[in-house]
Protein backbone atom coordinates (compact mmCIF):
# COMPACT_ATOMS: atom_id res chain seq x y z
CA UNK A 1 0.00 0.00 0.00
CA UNK A 2 1.48 3.35 -1.06
CA UNK A 3 1.38 6.66 0.84
CA UNK A 4 -1.73 7.88 -1.01
CA UNK A 5 -3.61 4.69 -0.16
CA UNK A 6 -2.53 4.94 3.45
CA UNK A 7 -3.92 8.49 3.59
CA UNK A 8 -7.25 7.27 2.25
CA UNK A 9 -7.30 4.45 4.79
CA UNK A 10 -6.48 6.87 7.58
CA UNK A 11 -9.28 9.25 6.48
CA UNK A 12 -11.74 6.38 6.31
CA UNK A 13 -10.82 5.17 9.78
CA UNK A 14 -11.25 8.69 11.13
CA UNK A 15 -14.66 9.15 9.55
CA UNK A 16 -15.83 5.58 10.13
CA UNK A 17 -13.91 4.15 13.08
CA UNK A 18 -13.81 0.35 13.51
CA UNK A 19 -16.92 -0.97 15.25
CA UNK A 20 -16.56 -3.50 18.05
CA UNK A 21 -20.20 -3.88 19.00
CA UNK A 22 -21.54 -6.89 20.93
CA UNK A 23 -25.03 -8.32 20.75
CA UNK A 24 -26.78 -7.29 23.96
CA UNK A 25 -29.85 -9.53 23.79
CA UNK A 26 -30.87 -13.00 22.77
CA UNK A 27 -32.44 -12.91 19.31
CA UNK A 28 -33.92 -16.42 19.46
CA UNK A 29 -37.48 -15.33 20.42
CA UNK A 30 -37.42 -12.93 17.45
CA UNK A 31 -36.06 -15.69 15.21
CA UNK A 32 -38.80 -18.04 16.31
CA UNK A 33 -41.48 -15.46 15.49
CA UNK A 34 -39.91 -14.95 12.07
CA UNK A 35 -39.80 -18.69 11.44
CA UNK A 36 -43.48 -19.05 12.30
CA UNK A 37 -44.46 -16.05 10.20
CA UNK A 38 -42.39 -16.97 7.17
CA UNK A 39 -43.25 -20.66 7.19
CA UNK A 40 -46.95 -19.76 7.08
CA UNK A 41 -46.48 -17.26 4.26
CA UNK A 42 -46.86 -18.68 0.77
CA UNK A 43 -44.84 -16.66 -1.78
CA UNK A 44 -46.85 -14.90 -4.49
CA UNK A 45 -45.23 -16.89 -7.28
CA UNK A 46 -46.45 -20.12 -5.67
CA UNK A 47 -50.00 -18.76 -5.87
CA UNK A 48 -49.34 -17.72 -9.46
CA UNK A 49 -48.18 -21.26 -10.28
CA UNK A 50 -51.30 -22.74 -8.69
CA UNK A 51 -53.49 -20.32 -10.64
CA UNK A 52 -51.66 -21.20 -13.84
CA UNK A 53 -52.15 -24.90 -13.18
CA UNK A 54 -55.87 -24.47 -12.49
CA UNK A 55 -56.32 -22.45 -15.69
CA UNK A 56 -54.37 -25.05 -17.69
CA UNK A 57 -56.50 -27.87 -16.26
CA UNK A 58 -59.73 -26.01 -17.01
CA UNK A 59 -58.63 -25.39 -20.58
CA UNK A 60 -57.60 -28.96 -21.20
CA UNK A 61 -59.40 -31.27 -18.74
CA UNK A 62 -58.12 -34.39 -20.52
CA UNK A 63 -54.72 -33.75 -18.85
CA UNK A 64 -56.20 -34.26 -15.35
CA UNK A 65 -55.75 -38.08 -15.36
CA UNK A 66 -52.20 -37.62 -16.64
CA UNK A 67 -51.46 -35.18 -13.82
CA UNK A 68 -53.04 -37.48 -11.22
CA UNK A 69 -51.00 -40.39 -12.57
CA UNK A 70 -47.78 -38.43 -12.06
CA UNK A 71 -48.63 -37.27 -8.54
CA UNK B 1 -13.51 -36.11 21.80
CA UNK B 2 -17.01 -36.38 23.28
CA UNK B 3 -17.54 -32.67 22.64
CA UNK B 4 -16.54 -33.07 19.00
CA UNK B 5 -18.92 -35.99 18.60
CA UNK B 6 -21.69 -33.99 20.23
CA UNK B 7 -21.09 -31.11 17.84
CA UNK B 8 -21.04 -33.47 14.87
CA UNK B 9 -24.35 -35.00 16.00
CA UNK B 10 -25.78 -31.52 16.40
CA UNK B 11 -24.78 -30.54 12.86
CA UNK B 12 -26.20 -33.79 11.51
CA UNK B 13 -29.48 -33.16 13.31
CA UNK B 14 -29.57 -29.64 11.94
CA UNK B 15 -28.94 -30.88 8.39
CA UNK B 16 -31.93 -33.18 8.85
CA UNK B 17 -34.08 -30.18 9.75
CA UNK B 18 -34.26 -30.56 13.53
CA UNK B 19 -35.50 -27.28 15.07
CA UNK B 20 -33.90 -27.92 18.48
CA UNK B 21 -30.50 -28.40 16.81
CA UNK B 22 -31.06 -25.19 14.87
CA UNK B 23 -31.88 -23.36 18.11
CA UNK B 24 -28.66 -24.60 19.72
CA UNK B 25 -26.62 -23.51 16.70
CA UNK B 26 -28.43 -20.17 16.64
CA UNK B 27 -27.56 -19.53 20.27
CA UNK B 28 -23.95 -20.59 19.72
CA UNK B 29 -23.39 -18.39 16.67
CA UNK B 30 -25.78 -15.42 16.89
CA UNK B 31 -23.19 -13.17 18.58
CA UNK B 32 -20.53 -13.93 15.95
CA UNK B 33 -22.93 -13.35 13.09
CA UNK B 34 -24.11 -10.08 14.65
CA UNK B 35 -20.54 -8.86 15.25
CA UNK B 36 -19.61 -9.63 11.65
CA UNK B 37 -22.76 -8.01 10.23
CA UNK B 38 -22.40 -4.84 12.28
CA UNK B 39 -18.84 -4.44 11.05
CA UNK B 40 -20.04 -4.50 7.47
CA UNK B 41 -23.24 -2.44 7.65
CA UNK B 42 -22.18 -0.24 10.61
CA UNK B 43 -25.74 -0.02 11.90
CA UNK B 44 -26.62 -2.00 15.07
CA UNK B 45 -30.36 -2.20 14.33
CA UNK B 46 -29.80 -3.33 10.76
CA UNK B 47 -27.23 -5.86 12.01
CA UNK B 48 -29.86 -7.43 14.29
CA UNK B 49 -32.25 -7.77 11.36
CA UNK B 50 -29.44 -9.19 9.25
CA UNK B 51 -28.62 -11.75 11.94
CA UNK B 52 -32.22 -12.97 11.74
CA UNK B 53 -32.13 -12.90 7.94
CA UNK B 54 -28.86 -14.84 7.93
CA UNK B 55 -30.26 -17.59 10.14
CA UNK B 56 -33.46 -17.68 8.12
CA UNK B 57 -31.37 -18.33 4.99
CA UNK B 58 -29.39 -20.94 6.92
CA UNK B 59 -32.56 -22.64 8.11
CA UNK B 60 -33.99 -22.73 4.60
CA UNK B 61 -30.77 -24.27 3.26
CA UNK B 62 -30.31 -26.83 6.05
CA UNK B 63 -30.60 -29.78 3.66
CA UNK B 64 -27.67 -28.47 1.60
CA UNK B 65 -25.40 -28.09 4.64
CA UNK B 66 -22.34 -30.33 4.61
CA UNK B 67 -22.04 -31.27 8.29
CA UNK B 68 -18.39 -32.27 7.91
CA UNK B 69 -17.54 -28.58 7.37
CA UNK B 70 -17.53 -25.62 9.73
CA UNK B 71 -20.94 -24.18 10.58
CA UNK B 72 -19.34 -20.91 11.73
CA UNK B 73 -17.58 -20.34 8.41
CA UNK B 74 -20.78 -21.11 6.50
CA UNK B 75 -22.79 -18.77 8.71
CA UNK B 76 -20.27 -16.00 8.15
CA UNK B 77 -20.47 -16.44 4.40
CA UNK B 78 -24.27 -16.33 4.47
CA UNK B 79 -24.09 -13.24 6.72
CA UNK B 80 -21.75 -11.52 4.28
CA UNK B 81 -24.13 -12.17 1.39
CA UNK B 82 -27.08 -10.89 3.44
CA UNK B 83 -25.12 -7.75 4.35
CA UNK B 84 -24.16 -7.27 0.71
CA UNK B 85 -27.83 -7.44 -0.31
CA UNK B 86 -28.66 -4.95 2.45
CA UNK B 87 -26.00 -2.49 1.23
CA UNK B 88 -27.37 -2.70 -2.31
CA UNK B 89 -30.77 -1.47 -1.16
CA UNK B 90 -30.07 0.58 1.99
CA UNK B 91 -30.31 4.36 2.04
CA UNK B 92 -26.75 5.54 2.55
CA UNK B 93 -27.17 8.54 4.82
CA UNK B 94 -28.84 6.68 7.68
CA UNK B 95 -26.14 4.23 8.69
CA UNK B 96 -23.02 6.26 9.21
CA UNK B 97 -24.25 9.50 10.62
CA UNK B 98 -23.22 8.89 14.23
CA UNK B 99 -19.75 7.56 13.56
CA UNK B 100 -17.72 10.68 13.86
CA UNK B 101 -18.79 12.99 16.70
CA UNK B 102 -17.13 16.38 16.62
CA UNK B 103 -14.91 16.77 19.67
CA UNK B 104 -14.03 20.37 19.14
CA UNK B 105 -16.86 22.86 18.67
CA UNK B 106 -14.61 25.31 16.77
CA UNK B 107 -14.01 23.08 13.76
CA UNK B 108 -17.20 21.07 14.06
CA UNK B 109 -18.60 22.40 10.81
CA UNK B 110 -15.45 21.58 8.86
CA UNK B 111 -15.27 18.11 10.38
CA UNK B 112 -18.92 17.50 9.62
CA UNK B 113 -18.43 18.62 6.05
CA UNK B 114 -15.42 16.32 5.51
CA UNK B 115 -17.24 13.47 7.22
CA UNK B 116 -20.30 13.86 5.03
CA UNK B 117 -18.32 14.12 1.82
CA UNK B 118 -16.16 11.12 2.72
CA UNK B 119 -19.23 9.04 3.58
CA UNK B 120 -20.82 10.13 0.33
CA UNK B 121 -17.70 9.12 -1.59
CA UNK B 122 -17.65 5.78 0.22
CA UNK B 123 -21.32 5.08 -0.45
CA UNK B 124 -20.81 5.72 -4.14
CA UNK B 125 -18.70 2.58 -4.27
CA UNK B 126 -20.46 -0.55 -5.54
CA UNK B 127 -21.69 -2.69 -2.61
CA UNK B 128 -19.13 -5.45 -3.14
CA UNK B 129 -16.29 -2.90 -3.02
CA UNK B 130 -17.83 -1.28 0.08
CA UNK B 131 -17.79 -4.63 1.88
CA UNK B 132 -14.17 -5.32 1.05
CA UNK B 133 -13.09 -1.75 1.84
CA UNK B 134 -14.87 -1.83 5.19
CA UNK B 135 -13.43 -5.18 6.22
CA UNK B 136 -9.90 -4.63 4.89
CA UNK B 137 -9.28 -0.91 5.36
CA UNK B 138 -11.45 0.02 8.34
CA UNK B 139 -11.81 -3.19 10.33
CA UNK B 140 -8.39 -4.49 9.20
CA UNK B 141 -9.55 -8.08 9.02
CA UNK B 142 -7.06 -10.57 7.57
CA UNK B 143 -7.44 -11.06 3.80
CA UNK B 144 -7.88 -14.80 4.36
CA UNK B 145 -10.95 -14.21 6.54
CA UNK B 146 -12.42 -11.76 4.04
CA UNK B 147 -11.79 -14.21 1.21
CA UNK B 148 -13.50 -17.04 3.11
CA UNK B 149 -16.47 -14.86 4.00
CA UNK B 150 -16.95 -13.76 0.40
CA UNK B 151 -16.15 -17.12 -1.15
CA UNK B 152 -13.39 -15.64 -3.33
CA UNK B 153 -9.59 -15.98 -3.46
CA UNK B 154 -7.15 -13.82 -1.52
CA UNK B 155 -5.95 -12.45 -4.86
CA UNK B 156 -9.50 -11.36 -5.68
CA UNK B 157 -9.76 -9.63 -2.29
CA UNK B 158 -6.53 -7.72 -2.96
CA UNK B 159 -7.83 -6.71 -6.38
CA UNK B 160 -11.10 -5.45 -4.89
CA UNK B 161 -9.22 -3.48 -2.23
CA UNK B 162 -7.11 -1.93 -4.98
CA UNK B 163 -10.19 -1.06 -7.04
CA UNK B 164 -12.05 0.30 -4.01
CA UNK B 165 -9.14 2.56 -3.06
CA UNK B 166 -8.72 3.83 -6.59
CA UNK B 167 -12.45 4.49 -6.96
CA UNK B 168 -12.62 6.13 -3.55
CA UNK B 169 -9.74 8.45 -4.40
CA UNK B 170 -11.57 9.46 -7.57
CA UNK B 171 -14.86 10.00 -5.70
CA UNK B 172 -13.15 12.06 -3.00
CA UNK B 173 -11.49 14.21 -5.62
CA UNK B 174 -14.84 14.83 -7.32
CA UNK B 175 -16.29 15.91 -3.98
CA UNK B 176 -13.35 18.18 -3.25
CA UNK B 177 -11.81 16.18 -0.40
CA UNK B 178 -8.05 15.86 -0.28
CA UNK B 179 -7.05 12.93 1.97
Amino acid sequence: MNKEDEKIQSLLKQVMPPLERELDRDLWPHMLRQLEARVLTVPWFDWALVALLVVALLMSPHTIPVLLYHL
Amino acid sequence: MAVLEQQSDLLQQFALGDLAAFETLFRQHQADVYRWSVRIVRDPAAAEDLTIETFWRIYRAHARFDFTRSFGAWARRVATNAALDHLKTARPEVALIQDFPARDAADAAVRRDIRERTQQAFRRLPAKLQVVATLALIEEQPYKEIADALGISIGAVKLRVFRATRQLRKNLKQLGVEP
